[in-house]
């Protein structure tokens, strides 16, 4: 099909301020498309565990610079958030809280749970931080 | 009762009648990966800070392997289904959009085998 692009657009997406039900929701998408970059570091760590000890401990050497060291928690953060999130998503999928003081009631619970959770697993004693 | 014209019907547009099936199984696989991510994030953990062998005895065990398998099962179809709708909610030349996706699927298959292969090796090692 024929796509006309010279026509008039509707105010776009800078012209406003998202609310923070609208920031939370991008962040959902956002989260979700770095997540799926971040499942191809997760075959190259399953990868190099199967290659033996020699590109275990070289992949082990890799990860622990602290740029490396950044995304994983980020993983782990972005993680948690599309978790929380998407457990939102199913509640309305079951067709429940989408008033205006939930909404936001809940947005302020998956902010938090989230970020307590990426503590939770820090304070669990892994990734040697 | 099929209310379509004989054209439309010729035709052959309209629902191919597995419209919710996209929708469906982006959820099916989002309630597995609530409790398999906690799989995840342990092997995480210890591949990125335990010795060899620990992290190969932990994954090689029954119920940590077969947690890691589904997992990545889950995980990347999630991925490849949420990819596919930010793909078409984005690319709107119909060419562009078909083979991005087709591309995002072949990727996401391939990504699977080879973390499930790992998996195998792993398995066979520990």
């Amino acid at each position: 099909m024929a796509i006309n692009t010279n026509r008039p657009t509707s105010p776009h997406l800078q012209v406003y301020k998202l609310p923070l039900t609208g920031i939370i929701s991008i962040t959902h998408r956002m989260t979700g498309v770095m997540l799926t970059a971040g499942l191809i570091l997760f075959v190259y760590v399953i990868s190099a565990l199967a290659g033996g000890a020699d590109s275990y401990a070289a992949m082990q050497a890799l990860m622990s610079l602290w740029l490396l060291k950044l995304v994983v928690w980020g993983f782990v953060y972005a993680l948690f958030f599309h978790l929380c999130h998407g457990i939102r998503h199913l509640i309305w999928d079951a067709g429940n809280s989408f008033e205006l003081e939930t909404l936001n009631r809940y947005a302020m619970i998956e902010l938090t749970a989230s970020l307590a959770l990426t503590l939770m697993t820090f304070a669990w004693g892994y990734y040697g931080l | 009762m099929d209310y379509r014209t004989p054209l439309s019907r010729v035709r052959g547009l309209g629902s191919a009648k597995s419209g919710t099936g996209h929708w469906w199984m982006q959820r099916v696989t989002a309630v597995a990966l609530i409790p398999l991510s906690f799989w995840l994030i342990n092997f995480l953990g210890l591949s990125l800070t335990a010795p060899y062998q620990q992290t190969v005895d932990w994954l090689a065990s029954p119920v940590s392997s077969v947690c890691i398998v589904a997992w990545i099962i889950a995980a990347f179809y999630h991925a490849a289904l949420g990819l596919q709708v930010v793909i078409e909610d984005y690319v709107a030349a119909e060419g562009p959009k078909i083979i991005s996706i087709w591309a995002v699927n072949l990727a996401f298959l391939f990504l699977a085998i080879t973390a499930l292969l790992a998996v195998f090796r792993i398995v066979s090692i520990g």
